[in-house]
């Protein structure tokens, strides 16, 4: 993507003039860091849909076992963690079942609880956060004191706890989706409370309320599609940490339970393996990092380019978030 | 007087979360079905024996009241179980693990020690090297070192503390063998063996939490640098060293210092990754451990603890606040 000296001078006049969508996209795709995360993240993306296709097609597949794969102490028979042809990233200790079949099916847990979690996040934080905006008073105050609470509570150690209490019989994907999806609106809220009090003051609101639109008209075709670049903005900086949770979660064998592949998961099973074979954590371990770093990267991005003052944002987030 | 209104409230809100939190906390154990009283019994469990059980415990309350002994047990102290046997637990009683035999504040005491270790000298560490860093960077904005500083700063925010942590320990432990790679030597024992031991953990953990104090730092730094006040004291001819480190550095430290407490709060919590990873026997690691066993008055009373000490921390930044900006405490609350 190119641009010549004109577009640039355009696009540098119309993001000045107007925060519009084009400027925003302009913007970012200016961004090559951005760029580059978006990229890759479209490709986990990509991965993780197909991934029952590519690993059909590939012939592997991540409960089979190999025995044959495996040295007489368990771990895997050859050098470099047992990578050969036909376990490209070597095969798991103890079980030799193939590690880039885990890895490749492994990005559809790290992705679905990500997502998952972050689309709970954003819709209970949206809510409170436009309702405690907009009617302020009590329904303000109770939200905030909500807030306080879930501040309070130690994230991690609480969901370790829940996760260890939790009865078999509950889906552990749908808990993990929703532990941490609980635990994350609480800076969305904030945000969205702030920019629906600036609304509701404006004009096209007044003017709504006095021909006489009832309050879920005003808050949702009236204030919330002004809210939407926001929400798309937390949500896309929410996702890392909700799949980083997971991992750690998994990693501390509170999270998703086995067959199931995850690489936080595998990392923590690597830990034991470690000083045998350091290379059953690689594989998994980079793709961990490789997504949460190309989310960073493009939520930065994005951040940036809705509020070309720079940092204000990140000011407002963190003085909130940190309170 | 606005300021010792100021204090109430906070102090106000501080027992408010603290009793919703060890509430919430209590109805989650109850709402979800993992029995001490069932794991005690042992086998075979008849129902009268169950019964005794959970009187003993004092499971045979409603959560209500469970989480009301529990919070007298705290300020007064508490006794488990009824005529010839029974058990003290004195005040600060966060409970009485039966798997141990032991009060809950009695564990938590024996494994303090070793989290404060790790959390305070990894702190200190990532203050000086994020805020160092975070300064250079807005200084030199636009510059290969802003650049370079700004991507480590984006790779370390994205780095899982327990991947860099493994590697630091084939590195620095096995390959070069330079660092133990686990354990822990209490300082009373040897301070030089305590730090020996903690030299990995706290790079570690420094690193990975100095990057979010790069970037919070910078942004922070270059919004000052931008300020009216800052144009000021450059016209006034002070030197830009000055301007940078008295002026600018010092408004844009306030945030950062509140991420700091409440950071510092939160580890003290139980750093639960980093203790498992290198092995140390620190507040994260007993709480793993009261999963282990399913022991739920641990993991109660860890979890209150825990909480306790994040409220605390946060009670700390916003009086240290109102103290530093008197528009914070007139307001009541920062905007």
């Amino acid at each position: 993507m190119s641009l010549d000296r004109s577009d640039e001078l355009v696009a540098t006049t119309a993001s000045s003039a107007t925060a519009g969508r084009t400027g925003l996209w302009r913007r970012l795709a200016h961004d090559r860091f951005a760029l580059v995360g978006a990229v890759v993240v479209v490709a986990y993306a990509l991965v993780a849909l197909a991934a029952p296709l590519i690993t059909r097609v590939l012939g592997v597949d991540p409960y089979t076992y190999d025995l044959d794969a495996l040295g007489p102490t368990g771990a895997p028979a050859g050098p470099l963690g047992g990578i050969s042809a036909e376990h490209w990233f070597g095969v798991e200790p103890l079980s030799g079942r193939d590690l880039f079949a885990i890895v490749v099916m492994g990005s559809r847990t790290s992705l679905l609880v990500g997502l998952g979690a972050t689309v709970v996040s954003m819709v209970v934080g949206t809510v409170l956060g436009l309702v405690a905006g907009y009617f302020g008073g009590w329904v303000d105050w109770a939200v905030a004191r909500l807030i306080d609470v879930l501040i309070g509570l130690p994230a991690l150690v609480f969901m370790i706890a829940v996760g260890a209490v939790a009865p078999d019989w509950f889906p552990r994907l749908l808990l993990l989706v929703l532990v941490i999806g609980l635990f994350g609106w609480s800076s969305v809220a904030r945000v969205v409370r702030s920019q629906t009090m600036a609304l509701r003051a404006s004009g096209f609101v007044r003017a709504s309320q006095a021909l006489g639109a009832s309050h879920g008209h005003v808050l949702l075709r009236q204030v919330l599609p002004n809210l939407a670049s926001t929400v798309v903005v937390f949500a896309t900086i929410s996702v890392p940490g909700a799949i980083g949770a997971e991992a750690a979660l998994s990693f501390l064998g509170v999270g998703v339970p086995p067959p199931t592949p995850s690489w936080g998961r595998s990392i923590g099973d690597a830990v034991t393996w470690f000083a045998v074979d350091p290379v059953y954590l690689l594989f998994p371990g980079l793709a961990l990092f490789g997504v949460t770093l190309a989310f960073n990267a493009f939520g930065d991005g994005l951040r940036d380019a809705l509020d070309p003052r720079g940092g204000g944002s990140r000011r407002r987030r963190r003085r909130g978030g940190s309170r | 007087m606005t300021f010792v209104r100021f204090l109430a409230t906070r102090l106000a809100t501080l027992a408010f979360v603290l009793l919703t939190v060890s509430f919430l906390t209590y109805a989650i154990f109850v709402l979800l079905p993992a029995d001490p009283a069932q794991l005690a019994c042992g086998r075979p469990c008849t129902p009268e024996r169950l019964e005794t059980a959970r009187a003993y415990m004092g499971l045979d309350r409603s959560v209500v009241e469970q989480w009301w002994e529990f919070v007298r047990g705290v300020l007064t102290g508490r006794t488990f179980g009824s005529a010839g046997a029974t058990v003290d637990c004195p005040r600060p009683c966060l409970g009485y693990s039966f798997a141990h035999n032991t009060p809950v504040t009695e564990l938590i005491v024996g494994r303090i020690g070793v989290t404060a270790s790790l959390a305070i000298g990894a702190a200190m560490l990532w203050l000086v090297l994020g805020v160092g860093a975070g300064a250079v960077a807005a200084v030199r904005r636009g510059t290969v070192l802003d650049r370079g500083l700004m991507v480590a700063a984006i790779t370390g925010v994205s780095a899982p503390s327990y991947l860099v942590g493994l590697l630091g320990i084939l590195l620095f432990g096995f390959t070069l063998d330079m660092v133990p790679v686990s354990g822990y030597v209490p300082f009373r024992d040897s301070p030089v063996d305590w730090a020996w031991h903690l030299v990995l953990p706290w790079s570690v953990l420094a690193l990975l939490s100095a990057a979010v104090y790069t970037r919070l730092t910078r942004s922070q730094m270059l919004e000052e640098l931008g300020a009216p006040y800052v144009r000021t004291a450059r016209a006034k001819g002070i030197t830009e060293e000055r301007v940078v480190t008295r002026h600018a550095l010092r408004n844009a430290a306030i945030p950062v210092v509140t991420l700091f407490a409440l950071d510092l709060g939160a580890l003290l919590g139980g750093a639960v990754i980093t203790e498992r990873v290198f092995s140390m026997p620190g507040l994260g690691a007993l709480l793993m451990e009261a999963v282990g066993r399913t022991d739920v008055p641990l993991l109660v009373g860890v979890t209150v603890f825990t909480a306790a000490v994040v409220v605390v921390a946060n009670l700390a930044v916003d009086v240290v606040h109102g103290v530093l900006d008197p528009r914070v405490r007139r307001g009541g609350r920062a905007r």
